[in-house]
């Protein structure tokens, strides 16, 4: 089966900048979930942002395969279409739009891709029931403008749930759990749980192991000064939360 | 930036836009329709106004109105307190008069048009009728300054409501058309309002009669055909006491390398407990991407709030022109009656807008609300001018101003020049003003979704508008919001 996800050698800095990722290699097969540690300031975010073909980086060396596919080349809507989803560790507000109409137009740019039939209001509306019913949330954020005016908490479920209607390929939670409370946290790993999926690949960005604690990964790998350091299995992120980072980083 | 979310619409409406939006090549309306024309030689002195008043088989005292508002244009200056950049316009240059010469030239049907042309109004959603409207087929459209035909017509006579072209009003209807024109208006109230009063040669004539509610949206399209001709139509509109109209009035115009002069008066009076609806979709020529050709828009549009409890709203979306000079008004005359402005005034490449309100409160309990949104791209400049008038008589005045502005790019302007003169010490007048810019952020999340680009551009912009396009009816909401799309096209990169 073809992996998700093949990341090569990759370097990368920020346009007329830095350089962020030193090269980094990490492979991902359909169903796994990866969690991707490190100190702040390691490349996480970068590493989510280059793969989502944010603007303002600028990719130096080797090579991404999304899908088979050559991920580089490709345009971020077109990755977006192609299944790829970003959860933003700061969601964008667009005053005036319409939360249900924002993500209607997102499906059906995806589904076209697909070439599969657009959904209309009533398919669309039906499909949004049946998200809410599995992620066990409630409506109140749909009739709303997108993001605006949503405290951190309904930014991030927001997240989840547009993951949960747009079914990805490949979902890349950057900082899903930053400025999260408990019982916020709660909801949006039980929402990730729940989109766990044979045919679908996650990677969670995250600062700390207190997400781990509600979404048990595949495989847990640290980032430090933009490489790869260690990786390990889900136990290696316990492990993580005693030792800390300092001593992989040196290593590095 | 307004964090306010405005309640849906019901039933379909901007949820279903965006997936149809049109991804166009520039401006659509570019085309010329092959008629002979009946045109008047260029230049304008006292013999063409007689021409043109002659042509049109108007009675005398129209003809002395023509002639006294024409000696006063000649003493009158442009005005030159618009933020506008205008190359000085050769009005002996342009031609007062064309219609078309026979009616027998146009298409009959639907067939014999362009089906490319057919094509692109479908794409732009524009209903059947308005289709055949626009390709100049029937019904209700102004075809360069002549009215070609009216719809619809006896089923609103039926209702003592009169719809018909300006000409026909003059001829059937000359008491009505007496005693209202020029009353909102008068012939000498600026440079180009004198210039339409001297030559207009054709318009919409409206009056619904008192307690009668208008069953359906009355329509006008404007179209400007024939080359170094000036449009210059004339709109009037009376609703009688506890009348109610809503009027649509939608505008395009052939691609042309010169520029083309339009000068239109709008004139609208609603009596007491009336309410009058008027919405504009201007789309005419814009010039291209250098600023060659396109149309010089200066428009003259008033309402009075004749009676107690009336009510004027003005909706209108400017995309199209090369120079647009419009501020649709309001004199609430009154007591309790109700103004309102709202805007959406798009500019890109090289156009340039300046556009508002004024409201003049003069009645007790009076109030207004006006709400408008410039767009600048390009090297597009927008200017917001508007004026709050308070009365010493008006007790209880009260407005609320909002403006805000977006810009898309680094070569455009944006510019709000409110003007507030109170004289009054109980009046509430409100100001609110926003600038802001479509951030690489908000771009970027909408991708992330699967939009492209320019999908992604055009969901930001109509959510900025959303509160004006909210206050289109629906048929034009929809077609507004596809040309706030195609207006803005090449503004990403």
């Amino acid at each position: 089966m073809t992996n998700i996800l093949e990341i090569r050698g990759l370097r990368a800095c920020i346009t007329g900048g830095r350089e962020v990722l030193k090269g980094i290699d990490l492979t991902v097969a359909p169903g796994e979930v990866h969690a991707i540690m490190g100190p702040n300031g390691a490349g996480k975010s970068t590493l989510s942002s280059v793969l989502a073909g944010k603007p303002g980086y600028e990719v130096t060396a080797g090579s991404v395969f999304y899908k088979g596919v050559d991920l580089l080349s490709m345009p971020p809507d077109a990755r977006a279409r192609e299944g790829l989803f970003l959860a933003f560790q700061y969601p964008v507000e667009i005053p005036g739009v319409n939360n249900m109409y924002f993500l209607r137009a997102a499906l059906n740019a995806g589904r076209r891709q697909r070439g599969q039939p657009e959904l209309d209001a009533q398919q669309f509306l039906k499909a949004v029931r049946e998200k809410l019913k599995l992620l066990d949330i409630g409506d109140d954020l749909l009739r709303r403008a997108v993001n605006v005016g949503f405290s951190g908490g309904e930014k991030k479920r927001n997240e989840i749930f547009q993951m949960a209607m747009l079914e990805p390929n490949l979902a890349l939670l950057d900082e899903t759990d930053s400025g999260l409370d408990i019982d916020a946290l709660r909801v949006v790993s039980d929402g990730v749980n729940r989109l766990r999926d044979p045919g679908r690949a996650i990677i969670m960005v995250t600062h700390y192991q207190r997400l781990l604690d509600y979404v048990v990964p595949d495989h847990v790998h640290v980032l430090a000064d933009g490489r790869i350091v260690a990786s390990g299995d889900r136990h290696f992120a316990v492990e993580l939360e005693q030792t800390g980072y300092a001593h992989l980083c040196d290593a590095a | 930036m307004s964090d306010v979310t405005i309640a849906e619409r019901p039933a379909a409406g901007p949820e279903d836009i965006l997936d149809s939006i049109v991804q166009g090549e520039g401006y659509k309306y570019g085309f010329f329709t092959e008629i002979e024309a009946e045109e008047a030689p260029p230049g304008l002195n006292e013999d063409i106004v007689r021409f043109i008043s002659a042509k049109k088989g108007e009675p005398g005292w129209l003809l002395d109105w023509r002639l006294k508002a024409f000696r006063r244009w000649q003493t009158m200056d442009p005005p030159d307190w618009a933020k506008l950049n205008i190359a000085p316009i050769d009005y002996q240059a342009a031609s007062y008069y064309s219609a078309p010469k026979s009616l027998k030239d146009a298409p009959k049907s639907l067939d014999e048009v362009d089906p490319e042309l057919l094509k692109t109004y479908e794409k732009l959603g524009i209903p059947l009728g308005e289709r055949a409207a626009l390709a100049g087929v029937a019904v209700d459209a102004v075809f360069d300054s002549v009215s070609v035909a009216t719809t619809y017509k006896d089923k609103l006579g039926e209702l003592g409501i009169i719809f018909c072209s300006f000409g026909e009003a003059v001829r059937e209807h000359p008491d009505l058309v007496r005693r209202y024109l020029g009353s909102v208006v008068p012939v000498a109230d600026n440079f180009f309002a004198a210039l339409n009063s001297a030559v207009f040669s054709d318009g919409s004539f409206v009056y619904v009669p008192p307690g009668v509610r208008c069953p359906m949206e009355l329509s006008t399209y404007f179209r400007i055909n024939a080359a170094k001709t000036g449009q210059f139509e004339r709109t009037l509109l009376i609703a009688d006491k506890g009348a109610y109209v809503s009027y649509l009035e939608g505008c395009t115009a052939p691609q042309r390398d010169e520029n083309q002069l339009h000068a239109a008066v709008v004139e609208l009076v609603a009596m007491e407990d009336a309410e009058i609806k008027y919405a504009t979709v201007q789309n005419w020529y814009p010039g291209d991407a250098d600023g060659k050709g396109g149309i010089y828009n200066f428009v003259t549009k008033r309402g009075a709030c004749r009676g107690d409890r009336a009510k004027i709203s003005w909706a209108q979306v400017e995309t199209g022109s090369a120079i647009t000079w419009k501020y649709p008004s309001c004199l609430l005359e009154g007591d309790h009656s109700v103004g309102a402005f709202y805007s959406v005034a798009i500019t890109n490449n090289r156009q340039q807008a300046d556009t508002g309100t004024k409201m003049i409160h003069i009645g007790r309990n009076t109030s207004s609300t006006v709400i408008s949104k410039g767009i600048s791209a390009g090297r597009g400049q927008n200017t917001y001018r508007g004026q709050i008038k308070v009365l010493s008589a008006a007790d209880g005045a009260r407005n609320y101003t909002q403006c805000d502005s977006l810009l898309i790019g680094k070569s455009c302007g944006a510019h709000t020049v409110p003007y507030i003169d109170v004289r009054h010490p109980g009046a509430k007048v409100e100001h609110e003003a926003t600038t802001s810019k479509i951030s690489d952020e908000q771009m970027f999340y909408c991708q992330q979704r699967g939009l492209t680009a320019e999908d992604a551009l055009s969901l930001i912009v109509n959510g900025f508008c959303k509160e004006v396009l909210n206050e289109l009816p629906m048929e034009f909401a929809v077609e507004a919001q596809k040309l706030l799309a195609v207006s803005l096209e090449g503004s990403v990169g």
